[in-house]
C-alpha cells in the first residue's frame, strides 16, 4: 500500500491498469478508449501504461470505444472504458448492447453537461439518462472513493451473480480535475482482491450466437433474469467490502451513506461531491441547534430502496437535492425516493448545480431554511448556486 | 499469389465438417450471402473462426435464440460497431496467441453508410479482422430501402422514382485505407471467389471482401437467377472483380466483355430497374471512365472495347 497525489481521472485509470494486470493469467485486459472533456485525463494516462497481456484501442468514437469493449469482453478479457457527456450520449447504444449482452464492462464517467450549449462542468444528466439501460450506477465523492469503487466494480460486474456493466460516476472538474492523497494498494494485493475474469457465455469454441433474435416471452425472461440480478446488487456489494476490508484494511464506503442521521428530524439527501458538501453544512446546521442529518446515494442502480427506507423512517422533513432535471418532471433522484418516506413527511425537491453550477455549504443551509418551516412540500425549487 | 489461380478448388476432404450455414437457416432463396457461406466452406477448411455481425439480414439468418444458425460462435452487434466490436475479439486472441480468424459479416447498409465510421478506423489501425460485405445494394432487412450502394437507376421503397445518384466506389475507399488486402469476389467465379477467401483468411491485419450479393427479393427477380445476374454485372463490366495489394498494386482477375447485350440483360431481368428505364446507353459512359482509371491503376494496356 502507497499514498500518491492523484486526480480522480488519473486514480480511475490506475484502478484500471491495476486490475487489468491482474488478470495477466487470465484472458487478458483490453480497453477501447475516446477523449472528451473532462474525462480525457483518464485515456491518457492509461494509454501511457504497460499492462502485462492488455491492450488499449484509441478508437474513433465512444460508440466505438465501447463495441471494442463488447467484443473484447466477449471474447472473455477484462474491459474497461471512460467517457463524458455528449460521449456517453453517443456511447448509449453500445452501453445497452453490453448491458443486455451482460457483459461485465467497467465504465467511468466524468460527469459533464449535455450540450450544445457546449457546458464543460458537472452535471448527472448524462449517466441518469442510461438509468434503465441495466448498468449498476455508482457516484462517488471523493478520489479515494473513485479509486475503491473502481476496484469493486470490477470484482462486482464479473460476479457470475451480478454478470453486468458497472457505471462509476465522478463530478467532472470537481473530481476528475482535482489532486488528492489516493491510497494505492499494490499488486499482490490487488491480485488477492480481483478473481481472474470468467464469462460464462464468452465466445469459445461451441457455435452459439451472442445477441440473436429472440421472441417476446424470451425478452420477459432476460428482463426478469436481469432485473433479479440487479436486485442482488446490495448484497454482493456487501460481501465485495468485506472481501475488500480483509485484503486493504480499510473499508469502502457503503451503497448509502449516512452522516448525522440517527437523530436527525430532518434529512438531506444527494449524490456525488454534493453529499460531502452536504455534510459540512449538516455541522453548520447542528451548530445552530438544528437536528439535521445527511444521506448520500452512492449506488443509484439498483437503488438501494431497503436502507434508503431505513434511513428515511420517522424522518419529519426531507430535502432531495438534485444536480440533474427531467425536463417536466423535476430532479431525477427526488423522483426515485420521495416515494420511499413515511405517509406525511415533506419531501422537498431541490435543484442545485445544474450545469456545474458551485454549490457551497450556505446554498443548502439556505435549502434548509425554506424547507425548515414548510408543512407541506411545493414544486421541485431551482437554487441558484453560480 | 499475384495472378488468379486456374482449377483445382472443388471439395477437399480438408473442408469443413460442419457447415458455416447450417440447414434450417431463415434466408430467402437465392440469398447471395447463402452462397457466400457455402464458398467459406471450402475456404475456411477447419480455421477456427469467430463472426461478428452488425444488424443484418446475416443477423436475423443467425436464428431465434437459443439455436444457433451458425457452425461457429457468433456475436451480434449494434448496427454501427461491427469493426469496432471485432477489433476486440481479434484483440484478445491476438493477446492470447489464439490462432482464430475473427470475421465482421455485414451488408452494405452496415459498410457504406452507418458502420463506415468505425469499418475506416478499424481499417486505419490495421486490425487483425477479416471485413466481408455482402452488398445487395440496398437495405434488404427493412424491407428494401436505398443506402449509399444502391445503384443509379434502380428503385427502392423509399425512392419510388428510382436512385438518380451512383453506387458509392467502397472497395476505392478501402484500398485508400492502405490495409494489406481488399478485394472484390464474384459468387458466379467460385474458383476465384474461394481463392480469395482463403488468401485473406491467412492474411495478419484489416482485409476488406466486397461481395455482390444477389437479393431477389430487394432486386425484383428471379430467385434461380442470382448467379446468373452476377456473372452478368462481371462480363458487362458493371462490377469489376479485382483484388488491391497495400492499396497499391491492382489486379483485375476476370477480364469482362464490356458487352451492352449482357448489360442490358442484367437490368432487364430486374424488375427493380423497370421504371427507370435505365439501359447499357444510360450507364456506359461512367463505367468506360470507371475502367479507364481500374487500368492505369492496374498498368494493363487498355483493350479495345469489344461488342457493338
Amino acid at each position: 500500500m502507497s499514498a500518491k497525489l492523484l486526480s480522480a481521472n488519473h486514480g480511475a485509470a490506475l484502478a484500471a491498469t491495476l486490475a487489468g494486470r491482474a488478470n495477466r493469467a487470465g484472458r487478458g485486459f483490453c480497453s477501447g478508449v475516446y477523449p472528451i472533456t473532462p474525462s480525457t485525463e483518464c485515456m491518457e494516462f492509461l494509454c501511457l501504461q504497460e499492462i502485462e497481456k492488455g491492450r488499449v484501442v484509441r478508437t474513433e468514437s465512444e460508440h466505438s470505444a465501447m463495441g471494442v469493449c463488447i467484443g473484447a469482453a466477449a471474447a472473455g478479457a477484462r474491459t474497461f472504458t471512460v467517457t463524458s457527456s455528449n460521449g456517453l450520449a453517443y456511447m448509449a447504444e453500445n452501453c445497452m448492447a453490453a448491458a443486455n449482452l451482460r457483459l461485465p464492462v467497467v465504465l467511468a464517467v466524468a460527469n459533464r453537461t449535455l450540450g450544445p450549449p457546449w457546458n464543460l462542468w458537472t452535471d448527472h444528466g448524462d449517466a441518469l439518462m442510461l438509468r434503465d439501460f441495466g448498468l449498476v450506477q455508482f457516484f462517488c465523492a471523493d478520489n479515494q472513493e473513485v479509486f475503491d469503487t473502481i476496484l469493486c466494480a470490477f470484482r462486482l460486474a464479473e460476479d457470475p451473480d451480478v454478470m453486468m456493466p458497472v457505471m462509476v460516476c465522478m463530478d467532472g472538474f470537481i473530481l476528475s480535475h482535482s489532486v488528492t492523497m489516493t491510497e494505492i494498494p499494490d499488486q499482490a494485493q490487488i491480485d488477492r482482491f480481483l478473481p481472474l475474469t470468467a464469462i460464462p457465455h464468452q465466445l469459445g469454441d461451441t457455435p452459439h450466437t451472442l445477441g440473436q433474435i429472440e421472441v417476446p416471452h424470451q425478452t420477459e425472461a432476460h428482463r426478469q433474469q436481469h432485473h433479479a440480478a440487479m436486485l442482488g446488487v446490495p448484497l454482493v456489494y456487501a460481501a465485495i467490502q468485506d472481501s475488500f476490508e480483509a485484503i486493504f484494511a480499510r473499508r469502502p464506503a457503503d451503497a448509502v451513506v449516512a452522516y448525522r442521521a440517527e437523530d436527525a428530524d430532518t434529512l438531506i439527501v444527494s449524490m456525488g461531491t454534493i453529499g460531502a458538501t452536504a455534510e459540512r453544512a449538516v455541522d453548520m446546521l447542528r451548530a445552530q441547534g438544528h437536528r439535521v442529518g445527511a444521506l448520500r446515494v452512492r449506488l443509484f442502480r439498483p437503488l438501494p430502496v431497503a436502507a434508503i427506507r431505513k434511513w428515511f423512517a420517522g424522518k419529519q422533513r426531507i430535502a432531495v437535492i438534485d444536480r440533474n432535471i427531467s425536463l417536466g418532471f423535476g430532479g431525477i433522484l427526488w423522483g426515485e425516493v420521495q416515494a420511499l418516506a413515511d405517509p406525511g413527511t415533506v419531501v422537498q425537491n431541490y435543484l442545485a448545480g445544474l450545469g456545474g453550477g458551485d454549490v457551497r455549504p450556505e446554498h443548502i443551509t439556505g435549502m434548509l431554511a425554506d424547507l425548515l418551516p414548510r408543512q407541506i412540500a411545493g414544486q421541485p425549487a431551482m437554487v441558484e448556486a453560480v | 499469389m499475384d495472378e488468379p489461380m486456374l482449377g483445382g478448388m472443388a471439395q477437399t476432404v480438408l473442408d469443413r465438417a460442419h457447415p458455416l450455414l447450417r440447414p434450417g437457416n431463415t434466408n430467402c432463396g437465392g440469398c447471395g450471402m447463402s452462397s457466400l457461406f457455402h464458398m467459406m466452406d471450402h475456404a475456411a477448411e477447419d480455421r477456427r473462426l469467430q463472426f461478428v455481425m452488425p444488424a443484418s439480414c446475416a443477423a436475423v439468418c443467425g436464428g431465434v435464440f437459443p439455436l444457433s444458425t451458425f457452425g461457429v460462435p457468433a456475436l451480434m452487434t449494434t448496427f454501427a460497431s461491427g469493426s469496432a466490436v471485432a477489433s476486440g475479439a481479434a484483440a484478445v486472441a491476438q493477446l492470447n496467441g489464439e490462432d482464430t480468424r475473427v470475421v465482421c459479416l455485414a451488408g452494405d447498409g452496415g459498410t457504406y453508410d452507418i458502420g463506415v465510421s468505425s469499418l475506416s478506423a478499424a481499417a486505419e489501425r490495421n486490425e487483425d479482422v477479416l471485413y466481408i460485405c455482402y452488398d445487395n445494394e440496398i437495405y434488404g432487412n427493412t424491407g428494401g430501402q436505398r443506402s449509399s450502394a444502391t445503384p443509379a437507376g434502380a428503385i427502392t421503397t423509399n425512392l419510388p422514382e428510382g436512385k438518380t445518384q451512383q453506387k458509392k466506389d467502397i472497395l476505392s475507399i478501402m484500398a485508400a485505407h492502405r490495409i494489406p488486402y481488399a478485394a472484390s469476389i464474384s459468387l458466379a467465379h467460385a474458383e476465384d471467389a474461394v481463392r480469395k477467401l482463403r488468401w485473406a483468411l491467412d492474411l495478419k491485419g484489416f482485409r476488406f471482401l466486397l461481395v455482390l450479393s444477389p437479393c431477389p427479393t430487394g432486386w425484383k427477380s428471379e430467385p434461380a437467377l442470382g448467379m446468373e445476374l452476377v456473372r452478368l454485372a462481371v462480363r458487362s463490366g458493371l462490377f469489376p472483380v479485382l483484388e488491391i495489394f497495400d492499396g497499391k498494386r491492382h489486379v483485375i482477375n476476370v477480364e469482362p466483355d464490356f458487352s451492352d447485350e449482357a448489360l442490358d440483360m442484367y437490368l432487364s431481368l430486374q424488375r427493380r430497374f423497370q421504371k427507370s428505364g435505365v439501359c447499357a446507353a444510360d450507364l456506359r459512359p461512367d463505367l468506360d471512365r470507371n475502367w479507364q482509371n481500374l487500368r492505369v491503376l492496374s498498368g494493363r494496356i487498355v483493350p479495345a472495347r469489344r461488342g457493338p
